[in-house]
């Protein structure tokens, strides 16, 4: 029997003992970046789930060099460390090396709070590796809605009503607006395709210059689902065409997955919690986005 | 040698001649001069660092704690409404025990806007944990940019520090100053040699939370290292004075020892006071000033030591107390006085704000008590008195 799996990657960073709720897809998602970053790798972290799961003083979660500082700077923080990094070198007061900085954020931290810091960052070119887990919404705070909570989706803040479906805005483009820093290397990932996702963050950690990693990270308690079903949402997601797998390389986009024909959006929507109360009209709403929203990222893709 | 030079450039130069790494900042008059000289000496070769030309403050200031975190010396610089927005990252820059330098250019807030200079940013960001030094003209600037890396990096003390400097008044004058070379500089302050880094050869976990039974221990630790970071303050500075001939302390006084009427001050307006005192001294009447050169940790001992014997105590302050009973600066010298046992009278004077000038008079009327009843309009149930303002 052959193996498909990659080599080298059965070292732990993320090791057990954290206090992630049962099911979470988003420490699953760092647990696998990490794992394709490595050992030399210094991990900035944002304010949020991730965080507080991991570090209660005195114990810790991570065996990589980690730093938080607070919620809306994790690219800045970053931009320092690996500015230290090349001085420090340059200067030969610590030994050459590649190592790499990665910053990882939620959706509230990356598309909302953040959104400056990361542009900033990107913009001057630090090579380091921007990482969002998106669970689409404020999960660390209690689930209140974020500029990347998907139209249509009840959270604390944004509840289904009678004069209300929820979250009433569409959800911002993050991987589009790191792309638009004209930065070497965007992607998607979703720790439901792991291999693709750890793929994704070796080719994010070869580049020389600023990389931005898109992750979907179900988030069984935020998303009102069983807690045994957060890789197959993320799957759903994939395949109904919510959140497309793709890269942006210099510039040009490319499918990595290629789910078609698409299933409806039906499916992805059963079962969660945050869309019990959508009506078929609404769906249908949302579906004829999510088709309009693929037909141009395939028409992007196409682009030479 | 003395060179004519402005104060904010020999700000930067002093950060040049401490051989910082990383300097991580963003321009806001009136500390533009500092930083656009640093990213000139960097762009031209001259300061061996990387410029982070950085988006906000906020960034500033995270971008500091990243370099710092990863073992670099590091340098930056603010004013006002820069400072404002760093202010959540000030209190975490101290609490991870980050030796940052700053220059703070102290400016007036908004609103209304004014660039010019008082102390409402640095009164708004007084107890973030920073040491806090102020200078009253440009030598002082720089042999305190140059001792607080030392204080700042000594393993006794690993705490942000800022060097306070007014705003215009002080860091736009040309000034003759003396640069020390070098060699004297880097025989002075070695190397930063930080205790923990970021690195992955030995990986660390910086900036975890703390659940209620260890966030007490861990504020107080941090309360500790700042208290007692004052005796590393006044070592270097008597360090400073044996090296290079220029005597600093914690408490600065001025003919205090003739007088029972002091003056206590912090800042450039200290020199105003000093022309005042000169004057006064010529008709015949003695008053004294203490100036505050270390304004966190508080040097509390050292300052009951000078007022314990006077009989009148005329504290100036450039903020707006904001609707508490006296001005910030008043309240520590009267908590002071009432715990060290000192029951004489003290008064409380807010001037010289949003770059208002005041000049030597202002402090001869209050000397003679008739500050308060020139040009001033009553504030009713109050016990300062705000100077200049026109009816
Ligand atoms: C300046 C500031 N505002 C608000 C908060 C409170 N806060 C902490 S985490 C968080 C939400 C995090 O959401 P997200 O970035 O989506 O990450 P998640 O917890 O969902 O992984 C908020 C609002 C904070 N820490 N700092
Ligand atoms: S709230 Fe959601 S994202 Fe946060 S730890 Fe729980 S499952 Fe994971």
């Amino acid at each position: 029997m052959c193996s498909v799996r990659p080599q080298g990657l059965s070292e732990e960073f993320a090791v057990s003992g954290h206090r992630a709720c049962q099911g979470c897809a988003e420490i699953l998602a760092v647990r696998l970046a990490l794992k394709g970053f490595g050992r030399d790798t210094i991990l900035v972290m944002a304010t949020g789930c991730m965080e507080i799961i991991s570090t209660p003083l005195p114990t810790t979660d991570w065996r990589l060099p980690w730093i938080h500082v607070a919620f809306e700077n994790a690219a800045a923080v970053a931009s320092g460390v690996e500015s230290a990094l090349k001085i420090l070198m340059e200067k030969n007061k610590i030994p050459k090396k590649d190592i790499h900085v990665v910053a990882i954020a939620g959706d509230g931290g990356t598309g909302d709070i953040g959104l400056q810091a990361l542009s900033g960052a990107l913009e001057r070119g630090h090579k380091f590796t921007y990482i969002c887990v998106d669970n689409e919404a404020y999960m660390n705070t209690g689930i209140q809605s974020s500029s990347l909570t998907p139209y249509g989706a009840a959270t604390t803040t944004t509840p289904a009503g009678k004069k209300s479906i929820g979250q009433s805005t569409w959800k911002k483009n993050m991987p589009k607006i790191a792309a638009a820093h004209n930065i070497p290397y965007v992607a998607t990932a979703c720790p439901s395709y792991p291999f693709d996702l750890i793929n994704k963050v070796k080719k994010a950690r070869m580049v020389n210059g600023p990389s931005y990693i898109h992750i979907l990270s179900v988030c069984p308690t935020g998303w009102r689902i069983p807690t045994d079903l957060a890789i197959r949402y993320g799957r759903l997601a994939v395949e109904t065409g919510v959140f497309p797998l793709y890269e942006i390389v210099n510039g040009k986009y490319s499918l990595t997955y290629n789910p078609e024909p698409l299933r409806h959006m039906v499916d992805y929507f059963n079962g969660q919690g945050r869309y019990r109360h959508l009506t078929v009209k609404t769906i249908s709403k949302i579906q004829e986005r999510v088709n309009l929203d693929w037909k141009r990222l395939k028409r992007l893709c196409e682009l030479k | 040698m003395k060179k004519g030079i402005e104060v904010s450039i020999a700000a930067s130069i002093a950060a040049q001649l401490a051989r910082v790494e990383v300097i991580a900042a963003y321009p806001i008059t009136p500390q533009t001069h500092i930083v656009e000289h640093l990213a000139e000496l960097v762009a031209n070769g001259e300061l061996d660092a990387v410029y982070i030309n950085v988006e906000s403050e906020h960034s500033a200031m995270s971008a500091c704690c990243g370099s710092s975190a990863a073992g670099a010396r590091t340098f930056t610089s603010t004013s006002s409404q820069g400072m404002e927005l760093m202010h959540e990252i000030l209190f975490i820059a101290s609490g991870m025990r980050f030796p940052i330098v700053m220059a703070a250019v102290n400016r007036a807030l908004s609103a209304p806007l004014s660039i010019w200079g008082d102390h409402s940013d640095i009164m708004a960001a007084r107890d973030t944990g920073w040491i806090m030094l102020f200078c009253e003209n440009g030598q002082e600037v720089v042999d305190s940019t140059i001792m607080a890396f030392k204080i700042a990096e000594d393993r006794r003390v690993l705490l942000p520090i800022m060097v306070n400097l007014d705003g215009f008044s002080l860091s736009h004058v040309i000034e003759p100053i003396e640069f020390p070379s070098q060699e004297e500089v880097d025989a002075f302050l070695p190397p930063y040699n930080p205790l923990y880094t970021l690195h992955p050869d030995k990986p660390l976990t910086m900036g975890a939370y703390a659940m209620p039974e260890l966030y007490t221990e861990a504020k107080y630790a941090q309360e500790m290292a700042l208290i007692n970071s004052k005796d590393v303050v006044t070592e270097v500075m008597n360090d400073f004075s044996k090296t290079f001939g220029r005597r600093y302390k914690p408490v600065e006084t001025y003919n205090t020892d003739n007088a029972d009427f002091v003056y206590i001050a912090l800042g450039s307006i200290g020199e105003n006071i000093k022309t005042a005192i000169h004057e006064m001294k010529e008709q015949g009447k003695e008053a004294g000033f203490v100036s505050l050169r270390l304004f966190r940790p508080f040097p509390g001992d050292e300052l009951l030591s000078v007022l314990k014997d006077k009989k009148r105590i005329a504290v100036v302050e450039r903020a707006m107390p904001g609707g508490a009973a006296n001005g910030p600066l008043f309240h520590e010298i009267a908590t002071l006085m009432y715990t060290g046992g000192i029951d004489v009278k003290i008064e409380n004077y807010i001037l010289g704000l949003g770059g208002r000038d005041v000049l030597p008079e202002t402090f001869i009327d209050i000397y003679n008590g008739v500050a308060h009843t020139k040009d001033t309009v009553p504030v009713k149930e109050k016990n300062y008195d705000v100077i200049g303002v026109r009816g």
